[in-house]
C-alpha cells in the first residue's frame, strides 16, 4: 500500500479498496518501525491522525471527499500546527505550541488531508543536509551513511521511505529541490507568492517558499493545488489564480523549447550525475522537446548575493527569539543582557549563529552598501538573465545538484555546504517556481533533474515532469530496507 | 555672546484607528495588560504583518492638509534592536522612502505673526510595549497592549528659534491632527509626543552646533521649559568653554531639568533595510482623491474666512480656530442670528472660555448650548436685555437652566426700553434730589453717575441704559 503513489491511493480510496484509517494505521506502524533508524519524524501525532482519518472516512462516505480526502502526510516542522510542537529543529523551540495553524497547514486540512506528525529539518531551515537539526540528523534512505539534503530533510526522506504518502517543505536557497534530490523523490518550489507564507516560521522572507514533496509530479499537482492561492494574512501572497494543475499534467510536450545552461554543466558537476541529466534531456527531446543551449552568465554571483541576502533576513527575522515570550529561556538570567546572551547563546546551533553573524555584519552601518545593497543588485542581474532566457525557452533544465548525497559528516566547511546551492539558489533570487524529479542514480544514489519556468507557470513544470515520469519509472523505484 | 537657539522637533501622532497598524487587535487604551495584542503584536513565530488602510487613508489626510507631498510608492523598513518591550526584536517604521514628504506649515505666533517651519518627512510606524517596573517585586513586566499601535512621525526642519516657536509648531500640529481627525492629541496617554533636536549657535553663523534630543515631554509647558533648560545649560557649557555632546536627554517636570540618556557613542546600529514581508505601499491618485474628499475645512482657511468675511481680529480668529470644538461651537452661536459675529467671539472668548477656565470644564461638557448662547446675545444685542443682565442669564444657562426668553421672562430681566416709565422714574429721582440738582447745575456735572446710579436702583437694574443717559442729561439741564 505504501508503494502507491498518492494519486493511486486517491483512487483506493474512492473506489473504496482502503480506508483512511487503514493508511493511517499502516503509516504508523511503519514510522514506529523504520523511523527510528531515518529519523525524518521529530514527532508523530498519532491519536490526533486516527481521528482525522475516521472523520475523513465518514466525509467520503457522506459523499463529500475530494482527490485529497484522508491522504496521510507529515508537515515540515517549520509549519505551525495549532496544539502540536513545531520546533523548527531548534532547541529554542522545543516547547513551543504555535496558538494558530500555518496557512498551508490549514489549506490542506481542509482539503482533507491527515497530518501524520512533523519531520525532522535542519535549524530554521539552514543546512544542506539535515546535520543541523537539534533533534538529530536525518538518514538517507537509500544509503544510510549518506545525508538526506536539507533543509527538508526530514520530508524528503520520510516521503523516500514511504512513511508517508507525501510531505510539506520549504524552499529558500533549494530546500526542497535539493534533499528531493538526494531522496530520489519530487518536489516543487512555488513562484514565490504562490504559497502563503502565513504561519511558516520566517528564515529568509523574500526567497522562503513552501511546496509539496512526494513520489510524483501527479502527486505534487494535487497539493499544491491545495496549498495555493492568496491569503489576506500574507501581504507577498499573489492575488492572481490559480490553474488546475491537473488538468494540464498530459499535455504533449511537442515543440517545447527546453534551455540547458552552459554554466550548469561546467566543471566540479560530479560526471555520474552529469551522465544522468544529459540521459533524462535525451528523453525530453524524443517526447518531442527542443533543446536549446543557452547561457546564465551571472550564475556564479548567486551563491555570494544568497549567502547575504539570506542571512542578513534571517538575523532581523530570528531576532523575536529572545526567551521573552515564549520558547526557550536560560536559567536564571542576571540581567537584560544575560538574558539575551545565554538564552540565544544556549538555544541556537551553531550554523543558525553563523548566520546572524554574517546578516548582522552585512547590514551594519558601513557595509550595508557593500553587502546587501551589492547583493541585492545582483540578484536584479539574476532575474534578467533569467528574463532574458524566457525570451527564447519555454523551461530551463539541468541538474538540480553538482553531486549525489554526500556522506554524514563529509562536508565540515561551510563554504562547500553552501555550494550545493549552487543550481537552486537562482530561482529563489528570482522568484521563479523550480522542480525536482528523480531522473537515474549514481553510484546507487538518486539523481535529480531540475525544471525552472518563468513567474507562475507551475502547471508547466508539473506538466513536464509528469510527462516524463509517464516514461520512465525512476520515481517509482524505492530504497532498500524499507518494506 | 549673542546665541541663537536652533530647534527641529519630531512629533510622534498616535493614529486614531479602531486596529492595530499590523494586526487586528484593537487600540483602546487602559486595558488589562496583554488582552490587546494577538500573535502579530506578540511577534510569534510565521505570522505577517498587513497593513491597516485606515492608517494609510490618514497619513495620506495629513499630507493633503500640510500641502506636503505624498510618497506614492512608500517602503517600510526594519529597524533593528533588542529591548523585552518590542517583541519581535524590529520596529516596522519607514526609512528612505517615507510617505510623507517635503512640505511646510505656517503657524501664527502668540504675537500675531506668522512663521513658515518646514516639514522634512512624516512617516508611518508601529509603536513598542510598554515596560511595567513598579508591578513585580525585583522584575519587569511586558505589557503588549501598545504594540502595533500606529504612529505617524512627523519630523520637522531646525527651523525654529525660540522655545516659544516650538511650542507655536507643537500646537499648531496638535490642533490639526484633531481639526482632520487622525489623533486625539491626549498627551497624558502618550498619543501625541513631542522630541525636541536643540542646539545653539553664535548669531549669524549658518552652521548647526551638535545637538541634543529631548524626550519625556508630555505638555506644551513642559516643552518650553525643556528647551528653556536645555538652551540655558548648552550656552553656560560653551561659555565655560566645554563642548556639546550628542546625546538623548529626558526632561524630569518634577526637577525642571533634562539629563542624560543616552550618547551618540552608546546608540545603537538599527540595521534598517526594507521589510521584505510587506510590498512597497503604491498610493494611486484615485485614493487621494477619495481621501480628499473627506477633508474638513482646514484651520488656517478656516481662520482666513474668520477674518475676512466675519470681521474677526486675528487674534480672535486664531484663538477660536485653534480646535475644531471650539470653532465649530462658535460658528453654531451664530447660526441664524443676526447679530455681529465680533459679539458671539466676545462671548465665547470671554464669558464661556472665562467660566470653563474658571471651573475646569471642558468644551464637550459645556452646560450652554450653542443655540441658546445664540439667543441670549441676540436678546442683548436688540435691546431686550443689558449686558449686565445678560451676563444674569448666562449664569442661569450656566446653572442647568434652558430657554433665554423663559428666564427673562420668570425673572423679569427685560430691559425697561419704554421712554415715558423712564421718563417717570428719572422725574422722581431729580425731584427726591434737589441739593444734588443744585450742585449739578453749578458745574459739578460728575454728579450725573449719582443720578444714572439712582434711577438704576429705582429701575432694578433694568433701564435702558443709553436712553435713561441720555434723558437725565437732558433733564438735569433743565
Amino acid at each position: 500500500m505504501h508503494d502507491k503513489t498518492l494519486a493511486q491511493q486517491s483512487q483506493m480510496l474512492k473506489s473504496s479498496q482502503t480506508s483512511s484509517v487503514e493508511l493511517v494505521n499502516h503509516y504508523l506502524e511503519r514510522i514506529e518501525r523504520l523511523n527510528p533508524d531515518i529519523n525524518a519524524y521529530v514527532s508523530v501525532n498519532a491519536d490526533e491522525a486516527r481521528v482525522a482519518a475516521a472523520d475523513a472516512d465518514k466525509t467520503r462516505a457522506a459523499g463529500n471527499a475530494g482527490a485529497l480526502t484522508g491522504i496521510p502526510i507529515a508537515h515540515k516542522d517549520i509549519f505551525c500546527t495549532k496544539g502540536i510542537t513545531t520546533t523548527c529543529g531548534s532547541r529554542i523551540l522545543q516547547n513551543f505550541k504555535a496558538p494558530y495553524d500555518a496557512t498551508v497547514v490549514t489549506r490542506l486540512a481542509d482539503a482533507g488531508v491527515v497530518s501524520l506528525g512533523k519531520a525532522n529539518m535542519d535549524e530554521f531551515a539552514m543546512g544542506s543536509s539535515n546535520e543541523n537539526s537539534y533533534y538529530g540528523p536525518v538518514s538517507n534512505p537509500w544509503q544510510r551513511d549518506r545525508v538526506p539534503g536539507g533543509s527538508s530533510g526530514g520530508s524528503a526522506a520520510l516521503v523516500a521511505a514511504r512513511l508517508a504518502a507525501a510531505a510539506t517543505g520549504t524552499d529558500t536557497g533549494g530546500s526542497i529541490r535539493q534533499p528531493a534530490a538526494f531522496c530520489g523523490i519530487t518536489g516543487i518550489k512555488p513562484t514565490y507568492g504562490r504559497v502563503s507564507r502565513y504561519g511558516m516560521i520566517a528564515f529568509a522572507s523574500s526567497l522562503d517558499q513552501g511546496g509539496p514533496m512526494a513520489q510524483t509530479a501527479e502527486d505534487c499537482a494535487l497539493l499544491l493545488q491545495a496549498m495555493s492561492g492568496h491569503d489576506v494574512r500574507d501581504s507577498t501572497s499573489s492575488t492572481l489564480d490559480v490553474p488546475d494543475f491537473s488538468a494540464s499534467l498530459d499535455r504533449d510536450l511537442k515543440g517545447l523549447r527546453v534551455g540547458v545552461p552552459t554554466e550548469y554543466f561546467a566543471d566540479g558537476l560530479d560526471d555520474g550525475v552529469a551522465v544522468a541529466v544529459q540521459a533524462a534531456l535525451a528523453e525530453l527531446e524524443k517526447a518531442g522537446a527542443i533543446l536549446k543551449e543557452i547561457s546564465l552568465p551571472n550564475q556564479q554571483h548567486c551563491i555570494p548575493a544568497y549567502y547575504v541576502i539570506a542571512p542578513a533576513e534571517a538575523s532581523s527575522n530570528l531576532s523575536r527569539f529572545d526567551g521573552v515570550r515564549f520558547g526557550y529561556r536560560c536559567e536564571n538570567p542576571q540581567d537584560l543582557e544575560d538574558l539575551y546572551t545565554r538564552t540565544r547563546g544556549e538555544g541556537f546551533g551553531d550554523e543558525v549563529k553563523r548566520r546572524i553573524l554574517i546578516g548582522a555584519y552585512a547590514l551594519s552601518a558601513g557595509y550595508y552598501d557593500a553587502y546587501y545593497k551589492k547583493a541585492q543588485q545582483v540578484r536584479q542581474l539574476v532575474s534578467n538573465d533569467f528574463t532574458e532566457a524566457f525570451k527564447e525557452v519555454d523551461v530551463i533544465a539541468g541538474p538540480t545538484t553538482p553531486t549525489v548525497a554526500f556522506k554524514s559528516g563529509e562536508k565540515t566547511d561551510p563554504i562547500s555546504m553552501y555550494l550545493n546551492d549552487l543550481f537552486t539558489v537562482s530561482a529563489n533570487l528570482s522568484g521563479l517556481p523550480g522542480l525536482s524529479a528523480p531522473c537515474g542514480f549514481s553510484d546507487g544514489l538518486p539523481v535529480g533533474l531540475q525544471l525552472v519556468a518563468p513567474v507562475f507557470e507551475e502547471a508547466r513544470l508539473l506538466n513536464i515532469a509528469h510527462r516524463y515520469q509517464q516514461i520512465t519509472d525512476w520515481h517509482a523505484q524505492s530504497p532498500a530496507g524499507t518494506d | 555672546m549673542a546665541w541663537e537657539t536652533v530647534i527641529g522637533l519630531e512629533i510622534h501622532a498616535q493614529l486614531k484607528t479602531r486596529s492595530k497598524i499590523f494586526s487586528a487587535a484593537s487600540t483602546a487604551f487602559g486595558a488589562e495588560p496583554n488582552t490587546q495584542a494577538s500573535a502579530v503584536d506578540l511577534g510569534l513565530p510565521g505570522v505577517l504583518p498587513v497593513v491597516n488602510k485606515d492608517v494609510v487613508r490618514m497619513a495620506v489626510k495629513f499630507a493633503i492638509a500640510t500641502g506636503a507631498a505624498i510618497g506614492k510608492r512608500s517602503v517600510f523598513a526594519r529597524k533593528n534592536y533588542f529591548y523585552p518591550d518590542l517583541p519581535k526584536g524590529y520596529q516596522i517604521s519607514q526609512m528612505d522612502y517615507p510617505i510623507v514628504g517635503v512640505g511646510s506649515i505656517t503657524v501664527t505666533l502668540p504675537d500675531g505673526t506668522d512663521k513658515t517651519v518646514g516639514l522634512t518627512r512624516a512617516h508611518l510606524e508601529e509603536d513598542a510595549g510598554k515596560s511595567v517596573h513598579d508591578m513585580f517585586e525585583g522584575a519587569t513586566g511586558i505589557d503588549l497592549n501598545r504594540a502595533g499601535t500606529p504612529l505617524l512621525e512627523i519630523v520637522s526642519e531646525p527651523d525654529m528659534r525660540s522655545a516659544t516657536e516650538a511650542v507655536a509648531y507643537a500646537r499648531h500640529v496638535h490642533s490639526l491632527v484633531r481639526y482632520i481627525d487622525i489623533c486625539d492629541g491626549n498627551m497624558q496617554e502618550g498619543s501625541f509626543r513631542c522630541d525636541a533636536n536643540v542646539s545653539i549657535r553664535e548669531m549669524g553663523s549658518t552652521e548647526l552646533g551638535t545637538r541634543t534630543e529631548i524626550k519625556n515631554v508630555n505638555s506644551f509647558r513642559f516643552l518650553e521649559r525643556a528647551i528653556d533648560f536645555e538652551v540655558e545649560r548648552q550656552i553656560d557649557i560653551l561659555e565655560d568653554g566645554g563642548r556639546i555632546v550628542q546625546e538623548t536627554r529626558l526632561y524630569d517636570a518634577d526637577k525642571d531639568e533634562t539629563r542624560s540618556m543616552r550618547s551618540k557613542e552608546e546608540a545603537n546600529d538599527y540595521r534598517y533595510f526594507p521589510d521584505p514581508d510587506l510590498p512597497p505601499l503604491v498610493i494611486d491618485d484615485a485614493f487621494i482623491e477619495a481621501v480628499a474628499k473627506t477633508m474638513p475645512e482646514l484651520p488656517a482657511k478656516r481662520r482666513s474666512r474668520f477674518i475676512d468675511e466675519l470681521g474677526l481680529t486675528p487674534i480672535d480668529a486664531q484663538a477660536l480656530c485653534a480646535d475644531k470644538q471650539t470653532a465649530n461651537y462658535f460658528e453654531a452661536v451664530l447660526a441664524g442670528q443676526s447679530f455681529a459675529p465680533k459679539l458671539a467671539s466676545n462671548w465665547v472668548l470671554g464669558e464661556v472660555f472665562g467660566r470653563m477656565n474658571k471651573e475646569d470644564v471642558a468644551l464637550a461638557d459645556l452646560p450652554v448650548d450653542a443655540a441658546e448662547l445664540g439667543t441670549l446675545i441676540q436678546r442683548v444685542d436688540d435691546g431686550t436685555l443689558s449686558g449686565k443682565l445678560g451676563k444674569q442669564v448666562f449664569d442661569a444657562l450656566w446653572s442647568g437652566e434652558h430657554d433665554v426668553d423663559a428666564i427673562i421672562d420668570a425673572r423679569g430681566l427685560k430691559q425697561i426700553s419704554d421712554t415715558g416709565a423712564i421718563e417717570a422714574m428719572v422725574d422722581e429721582v431729580i425731584a427726591a434730589n434737589s441739593s444734588q440738582l443744585a450742585e449739578y447745575r453749578a458745574g459739578k456735572e460728575k454728579l450725573l453717575s449719582f443720578f444714572v446710579g439712582a434711577v438704576m436702583k429705582a429701575s432694578k437694574g433694568k433701564a435702558n441704559p443709553a436712553q435713561l443717559n441720555q434723558m437725565l442729561k437732558e433733564k438735569l439741564k433743565g
